[in-house]
């Protein structure tokens, strides 16, 4: 005999102040099976929840109703409130009163009432059929995979590293530092970017927990959390990482040079090179797109002049597959493309008009002008800059419509590194709003301005052309209302950070979701920041979305802690919510198999007693492990021989016949 | 096959901007484009309906086009202010089956708007294009350095307009190039003329002038091309008062497209009213030979 007790919540205000909970609460106690009802104002709380727990031992429940929010926010919070009841943890279902039934209903008391009382009835039917589930248990590979090795990445590993668990840096570039590595000084306390980032590439590498798989690119993934397994591609680097030293004769002695990514065109670097002095692995890989051995079996410099035989033009990409617990994303980001859509700003045909990056190329002590900052035209030290923020976000018209929450601070940074270095300069920033929130931030923008003496002029520049050696920047003063043109010598334009180009891709190939703009989707924006909706694979930094270095270090921390708690334990529960084939009426078509997105479904061999003798047939068999409780098997399946634990045929026809009363 | 259109030419083209409609004709004909002048057309309103009443600057194009849809053609309009007027219609009764009826009720005939409005510019190097039009070329506009001024309306409001980039449209560019001339990099392609403000506000619209004349000159270019009437006129009448501004004589001769498809194809100054100038042109075509063959040019001979 099933005895089912009905808790309604009031979630505060959110769903009293439309449902008149009370009603739905005396309504539910007709319902076939319900012996006990009541209404509580927060059920989640630990007082709610001990109204529950009360009510099941003195009214001796064994299946219970809770109508609240949704079972997304609050379903687990209920399964330990029934395991501390004594009761099975999944012999509770939820209706969802708020989401469901107030939050789009508020103008109509009446009608949401009514409803809340029909979806308590749903759920109430659905509970009657509920059956007791048990999770399984799987193991953990202590093993921890970081997809990207800038700062966040770097962090994250050196942290899982440190707690005794073996670490795989897998990063495309040839060396690891990410983006930090690129920029010269670090804001609100212009501490140079390279003295704090540089040790701590060479911390990663030199970590006995950490291997670095650089110049390596993500293949395939499989499996599930705390069994993932991976498929990296290392590509070919045409040089012997064991044999060769560093010693730089190599990358002095070939003879083509081509533009410097590391230098964002600012620089050139030759085709078999290091991106910059302190790269790690400190040792070089050849360019195959730009390398004339390579690409007509000419010259070859570098393998006569290499001492120890390293060069290697017949290297080729390798295929690795290795098993890991859990993945850490930390892909970064890059800036917004704003040539192909920047009409107004030349669409990049102006030399001396540079975005954010490049300046931090010139204004580099490592970079390619020694930190002097040039113009790229032709080399003067240009005494009027612009800086135009916001190009490419908050748009709705073109480029992305978020703020992207660094630029605002970089400018002023950009500001005051020009500045210092030239005190006569004139430098004019152009911007929306000044967006400057955190720890001695605002007091940086105003030094900038007060201190050094930077121009802010409010209004978006409408138009930049060339005349003569000077580019004529034109714009609205918003403040003044009035047009204002500049002649500036140099341009920067301050444009927005956006998801690395294939960021979809990879988010697809490690089976989570990601929004419009192509950044990495977390679980819960508020509860759930770290995690995505995928088990076992966390988000670490701007991969996630605009920010600057301390917060991206601060998430990446926070991904190895979640990653050290799913090490923490040899076994990891499983969720019990899972496909299972009754196998007297599978038929073994095997129309279940294509529709799995988790590959969860095979088919297999069983033997049968039929008539005395045995026959051979096929079934479908479902990997637990893999499965995710999705359900489209389940519709796919002609014989109705697959079924979803917690959400069967039968408690699914008894919501809908509860629905039709 | 014989390309076939309405044509509209519009107050202008028979008025400060004969030169337009004559090498226009010129030129339609060399290529074998029928150009069907629509019956009984009226006025677009460009200058002032659109001030004075959204449903009128609608309106006044409708009528034409509906009379043009008589005709079962595609229109080909030569003035940018005109094909914006006629595009801007065109699209709103697409879009919206109240604002048809509206229309439809206002003009007291039916329009549908399933033919398409294009303006010359296109037709000419789109539809003709670009290979028949080199083939025709016996005279190249060699020495000639173009800045090919598209001024504000053929391209605006880009959503409208749908034709050529809005920032840096380059049809005209490619025409130049088909034409033997040599297009210029410059920054002024798409900006304001000053319009009416020449007339009206001189202190603000020479200046406009003087700023598009500047940049052509500043880039190196010998020469203005444009695809619009108003344009036209701005920058060829006022050239005098634009270069007092800052003492200076720019001296540039401004061209319609068509007279220099004209020109490459070998018609003579007359036939494309090139006489009609408030800058000479026929000095900077004399220096540079076009009139010539061009085996017999001087830098050949």
């Amino acid at each position: 005999m099933k005895r089912i007790g009905v808790f309604v919540c009031h979630c505060g205000s959110n769903i009293a102040a439309v449902v008149d909970v009370k009603k739905v609460a005396e309504e539910a106690k007709s319902m076939l099976g319900v012996v006990y009802s009541t209404d509580y104002q927060y059920m989640c709380s630990e007082p709610g929840q001990d109204v529950i727990i009360k009510a099941v031992k003195e009214h001796n429940l064994n299946r219970v109703v809770v109508a609240a929010c949704s079972p997304r926010l609050h379903e687990p919070t209920f399964r330990k409130t029934l395991e501390n009841a004594g009761l099975n943890p999944y012999y509770v279902e939820m209706a969802n009163l708020r989401e469901h039934c107030s939050w789009v209903h508020p103008n109509d008391k009446e009608g949401a009432t009514l409803k809340s009382i029909d979806l308590v009835r749903k759920a109430v039917a659905k509970v009657n059929k509920t059956v007791a589930l048990f999770p399984g248990e799987i193991p953990v590979e202590k093993r921890c995979l970081v997809i990207g090795g800038g700062i966040a990445g770097m962090q994250t590993a050196i942290d899982v590293a440190d707690m005794g668990y073996e670490v795989i840096i897998l990063e495309r570039e040839a060396t690891i530092g990410g983006k930090m590595a690129i920029l010269d000084k670090t804001f609100p306390t212009m501490d140079c970017s390279a003295c704090i980032c540089t040790p701590k590439m060479v911390d990663a590498a030199q970590h006995p927990n950490i291997k670095l798989y650089t110049l390596s690119e993500l293949e395939s993934v499989g499996g599930y959390v705390g069994n993932f397994e991976v498929t990296i591609r290392k590509k070919a680097r045409y040089v012997d990482m064991v044999k060769c030293t560093g010693c730089g004769i190599c990358e002095a002695k070939c003879p083509k040079k081509v533009e410097s990514e590391f230098d964002y065109g600012m620089g050139k670097r030759p085709c078999i090179y290091k991106p910059f002095p302190q790269a790690v692995p400190n040792k070089p890989m050849i360019d195959p797109e730009n390398c004339r051995k390579l690409k007509e079996n000419k010259c070859g410099v570098c393998a006569k002049v290499c001492p120890t035989d390293a060069v290697n033009f017949e290297d080729k990409d390798e295929l690795v597959t290795e098993r890991f617990g859990a993945i850490v994303m930390a892909t970064g980001y890059e800036l917004y493309d704003w040539k192909k859509d920047f009409g107004e700003y030349g669409y990049g045909k102006y030399p001396d008009v540079i975005d954010g990056l490049q300046f931090e190329r010139l204004v580099n002590a490592s970079g390619p002008t020694m930190g002097k900052i040039k113009r790229p035209s032709d080399g003067e030290i240009p005494q009027d800059i612009v800086i135009i923020k916001c190009v490419g976000s908050r748009s709705t018209e073109k480029g992305k419509t978020y703020c992207s929450k660094i630029c605002c601070m970089y400018t002023a940074k950009h500001a005051t590194q020009i500045l210092e270095k030239n005190p006569n300069a004139n430098v004019y920033i152009f911007y929306m709003d000044v967006r400057t929130p955190g720890k001695m931030y605002d007091e940086f923008y105003m030094r900038a301005k007060e201190g050094y003496g930077a121009t802010y002029l409010r209004g978006q520049v409408s138009k930049i052309y060339q005349e003569g050696k000077k580019l004529i920047v034109k714009a609205e003063d918003t403040l003044v209302g009035k047009p204002v043109e500049v002649k500036a010598d140099m341009v920067i334009l301050a444009t927005a950070a956006a998801a690395v180009k294939d960021s979809s891709e990879i988010a697809q190939t490690v089976g989570f979701s990601y929004d419009k703009d192509g950044f990495f989707t977390e679980a819960h924006p508020k509860l759930r920041p770290i995690e995505t909706n995928t088990a076992g694979v966390f988000l670490a930094g701007t991969c996630q979305g605009p920010k600057d270095i301390p917060e991206t270090v601060s998430q990446a921390t926070a991904a190895a802690a979640k990653v050290g708690a799913l090490f923490s334990k040899d076994k990891m529960a499983t969720s019990p919510m899972i496909s299972y084939v009754d196998e007297g009426l599978c038929s073994g078509c095997g129309l279940c198999i294509p529709v799995c997105p988790y590959k969860a479904i095979e088919l297999i061999t069983i033997k049968e007693r039929v008539h005395g003798g045995e026959v051979e047939r096929q079934v479908a068999n479902v990997n637990a492990g893999l499965c995710q409780g999705c359900g489209p098997c389940t519709v796919a399946c002609r014989s109705g021989a697959i079924n979803l634990r917690g959400f069967t045929n039968q408690q699914i026809l008894a919501e809908v016949d509860a629905a039709c009363q | 096959m014989t390309l076939k259109y309405a044509y509209y030419p519009g107050c202008s083209l028979n008025a400060t901007g004969i030169e337009y409609n004559q090498s226009t004709k010129a030129v339609a004909k060399h290529l074998g484009v029928q150009l069907e002048e629509i019956d009984d057309w009226n006025c677009c309103g460009a200058s002032a309906a659109h001030n004075t009443s959204h449903l009128l600057s609608i309106a006044l194009p409708a009528r034409t086009l509906a009379l043009a849809e008589k005709q079962g053609l595609d229109v080909a309009v030569p003035c940018a202010a005109c094909f914006n007027r006629m595009k801007a219609a065109q699209v709103e009764v697409r879009q919206s089956k109240e604002m048809k009826k509206t229309i439809n009720e206002v003009i007291d005939m039916e329009y549908t708007a399933r033919h398409e409005v294009k303006t010359l510019l296109d037709v000419l190097v789109n539809d003709v294009g670009l290979d028949k039009i080199k083939e025709s070329v016996n005279r190249p506009l060699t020495g000639l350095k173009v800045a090919s001024y598209y001024g504000c309306l053929l391209v605006r409001p880009p959503k409208i307009m749908c034709f050529d980039d809005v920032e840096d449209p380059m049809t005209m560019d490619r025409l130049v190039v088909a034409l033997g001339g040599e297009p210029v990099e410059w920054s002024y392609k798409v900006e304001c003329c000053g319009a009416g403000h020449s007339t009206a506000k001189p202190a603000v619209g020479i200046p406009m002038i003087r700023d598009i004349l500047k940049n052509a000159k500043l880039n190196g270019a010998n020469c203005i091309l444009t695809a619009c009437p108003l344009c036209f006129l701005n920058l060829d009448m006022r050239q005098k008062e634009a270069g007092q501004l800052d003492n200076n004589s720019y001296q540039l001769p401004v061209f319609y497209f068509t007279q220099f498809m004209g020109l490459a194809f070998g018609y003579s100054a007359k036939e494309l009213c090139l006489n009609k100038h408030f800058v000479d042109p026929v000095k900077l075509l004399d220096e540079k030979d076009i009139f010539r063959h061009p085996d017999t040019r001087r830098e050949k001979a």
